[in-house]
């Protein structure tokens, strides 16, 4: 076991955590778990620093999130297939990690803003984004087609933890707006893995946002690799504790629990609304696919260590919590199967469609103001393309 | 007309002024632009008149500055961002080139960044190592940049404000060892008749050779210019001002009246702004060309130590003597 790691991040030896075996009230832990992998509820669990988290769902709402992490774990799962087929260059699914994304993702309200890196699938749906969004982008047909402001979730970013910075910035803003400190104040969170915790970006991001008090939560998707690299690669430290060497708190979820992520990301976004500060949370989880469509995990970690974490699945801990508080009947998984079936072919069915761009749409919004340099290029190029005969350019 | 005699960094000083004053979205930002009013007092007093909210002192991370001031953009803000100096600008590039760069061009033009990156760039003030780089090419080469650079205090005041008005997001070249050069500055002209931002200036006509330049070269090729008057040569001088877009249609009516010219900069030579210049001169003007297009600018060395700045540097009898080989092709 590594270090100073209570939770184990030794490669295939991760040892249980505390609160996973308790029932009941937990009297402080250093994991927040509200559903354990049995699918047995956690009324309220009190982190070291006394905060208490719980959650008091609606039967309504309990099905709501287990369809959101059906639907978000089937679309993937054909964005998956669809990169195999060569319909997409590439995939970077979110397999193991929807409870992380399903979690904070509804913890959001309409005013809080998102900043993603490429992995947020589950997130963007959260957000009512048409799930095709990011596929134009893993197609190749635009950079990512949505309307950041309108949805408030930023487009993805690709260089590691560069976005941190821009949520930073953008919760300064919404503290130079005056628009922290009540209720309906904003939030805003910054999506990023275990990975970007070692990028300078990462950790200037955690200082402004200290400095400045900003209302951000940065929510890492602790999925234990970057790539090939293990999380004793990036940390000898749990990445939670480093928000203490900023200033601010840093708490661990179970990031295969919807139920604790959910709290736990309500909780640092109300903090953070109410003129608290930044939060750093920690979601304890693991990639169950490859990195991207393009790497093999089997090279670089063990199948015992897999099949570990797909005893701690997501979605099972809670059907199984549902089927057995009577919540949900056979009807309604069926239904909600079906549901996540016919979305992804009717997503299999448009992304075939997508049509590739104009190739003069190349040469648009370079610049705001335009550009007499780019504007010669695109005459440029409409008229070498209309030279071609039967040219429709 | 309130004229007023300023030095460059003055002029620079009151444009911003002005630019807060006109748009309370306007926050410069960056390390000491505070209390001290910047290394080279650029900023002087513009926190106590504006409040720390709008002239922010920021902690000492280039990325930070950059990345913060982009999420500041997304929110509707227009930051002017400070870095010290030129060989500072480096742990920002990633943000610069990757990140403010191509946000409007990646959202499909829904995102703006409307920002304006101040750098005090090149040499001749004997200071230490990263402190006298002339960065511009690394930006003018990244699409979704405009690379500006001004070079007089007229220009330094109502370049600096248009920037901050312009929906661009903009890399400012100060020329740091002409801040305390002085000229007339026009302080109440409206910035709607100024000159624009985008364009190159003939800054001195003349018929037998084209010297271009900009930022501290500038004054350098006047006195050039001036210098080879007394050879019986009269030369244009051509200050470009806008290096990303460049504005080459000045430069190429110059020299096909000409039929010669110089490029002079600061920066190394290799890949620098004059290749590009000699380049496109010689795609537009190649029949009008008496000789090949060339450059006098700094070596491909690392910037040296400071007593030996005056040989890297172009200097007036480099630029004489790139205008003699040109005379003598």
């Amino acid at each position: 076991m590594a270090k100073g790691d209570p939770a184990g991040t030794a490669r295939g030896r991760r040892a249980t955590p505390r609160s996973a075996r308790s029932g009941g009230k937990s009297p402080g832990t250093d994991l927040v778990q509200l559903l354990t992998p049995e699918g047995d509820r956690i009324d309220k669990v009190t982190w070291s620093d006394g905060t208490e988290y719980s959650v008091d769902f609606t039967d309504e709402e309990y099905r709501g999130l287990y369809r959101d992490l059906v639907l978000v774990r089937r679309l993937d799962a054909e964005a998956t297939a669809l990169q195999r087929q060569g319909e997409l260059g590439i995939w970077a699914s979110l397999l193991g990690q929807e409870a992380a994304q399903v979690g904070s993702g509804r913890a959001l309200r309409p005013q809080d803003m998102a900043f993603p890196t490429y992995r947020e699938h589950g997130v963007l749906y959260c957000r009512g984004i048409d799930p095709i969004m990011p596929l134009g982008l893993f197609r190749g047909v635009d950079l990512g087609g949505w309307d950041p402001n309108e949805f408030k979730f930023n487009m993805y970013t690709i260089v590691i933890g560069a976005q941190t910075l821009h949520a930073t910035g953008y919760a300064m803003g919404v503290n130079m707006d005056g628009r922290t400190g009540t209720d309906d104040g904003e939030a805003v969170i910054a999506y990023f893995g275990d990975g970007a915790s070692a990028q300078g970006d990462v950790n200037e991001a955690f200082i402004w946002s200290a400095v400045f008090n900003a209302p951000v939560v940065f929510f890492c998707q602790n999925n234990q690799y970057a790539i090939s690299e293990p999380l004793e690669r990036q940390t000898r430290i749990p990445l939670y504790q480093r928000a203490a060497g900023f200033g601010f708190p840093g708490v661990r979820v179970d990031g295969n629990d919807v139920l604790a992520t959910y709290a736990v990301t309500r909780a640092a976004l109300d903090n953070a609304r109410h003129g608290q500060g930044p939060t750093l949370i920690e979601a304890y989880t693991y990639r169950m696919g490859a990195h991207t469509t393009t790497d093999d995990p089997t090279r670089y970690r063990i199948a015992s260590e897999v099949e570990a974490w797909q005893a701690k699945d997501p979605i099972a801990r809670v059907k199984a919590f549902l089927t057995r508080q009577g919540i949900a009947d056979d009807a309604f998984l069926a239904e909600v199967e079906e549901q996540a079936k016919q979305e992804a072919l009717r997503l299999r069915e448009r992304v075939l469609e997508m049509p590739d761009p104009e190739p003069l749409t190349l040469f648009d919004n370079v610049f705001p103001n335009g550009s007499p340099e780019v504007d010669a290029q695109r005459e440029f190029t409409a008229r070498y393309l209309d030279s071609f005969e039967g040219s429709v350019h | 007309m309130a004229t007023e005699t300023l030095t460059l960094g003055k002029a620079i000083n009151r444009g911003l002024r002005r630019a807060l004053e006109h748009d309370p979205k306007v926050v410069i930002m960056g390390e000491d632009v505070g209390k001290l009013g910047g290394v080279f007092r650029i900023t002087d007093g513009l926190q106590k008149d504006f409040g720390e909210n709008r002239v922010i002192d920021t902690p000492l991370a280039e990325s930070g500055i950059i990345g913060t001031a982009v999420g500041l953009s997304i929110r509707g803000y227009r930051p002017i961002c400070e870095i010290q100096f030129d060989g500072f600008v480096y742990p920002a590039y990633d943000q610069i080139v990757s990140q403010v760069a191509k946000m409007h061009y990646r959202s499909q033009g829904k995102v703006r960044v409307p920002m304006v990156i101040r750098i005090p760039f090149g040499g001749g003030i004997g200071a230490v190592e990263h402190h006298s780089e002339s960065p511009e090419a690394y930006f003018a080469h990244t699409a979704g940049l405009k690379v500006v650079a001004c070079s007089s205090p007229q220009d330094a005041y109502t370049m600096i404000q248009q920037a901050v008005a312009s929906d661009d997001p903009i890399v400012f070249l100060e020329p740091k060892r002409r801040y305390h050069e002085k000229g007339q500055v026009d302080l109440d002209a409206p910035l709607g008749d100024a000159y624009p931002l985008h364009a190159a200036r003939v800054v001195r006509p003349g018929r037998d050779a084209t010297l271009l330049a900009y930022g501290p070269m500038v004054r350098t090729a006047m006195e050039a210019a001036s210098a080879a008057e007394e050879d019986g040569r009269d030369l244009e001088v051509i200050d470009l001002r806008t290096l990303s877009p460049l504005d080459l249609g000045p430069v190429y009516e110059s020299v096909k009246r000409t039929g010669r010219c110089v490029v002079v900069h600061e920066a190394p030579g290799n890949l620098g702004l004059g290749s590009e210049i000699a380049a496109r001169i010689t795609e537009e003007c190649f029949y009008s060309l008496e000789a090949p297009v060339l450059r006098v600018t700094g070596f491909d060395t690392p910037y040296p130590a400071a007593r030996l700045e005056e040989d890297y540097l172009p200097n007036l009898d480099r630029v004489l003597d790139g205008v003699d080989r040109t005379f003598g092709w």
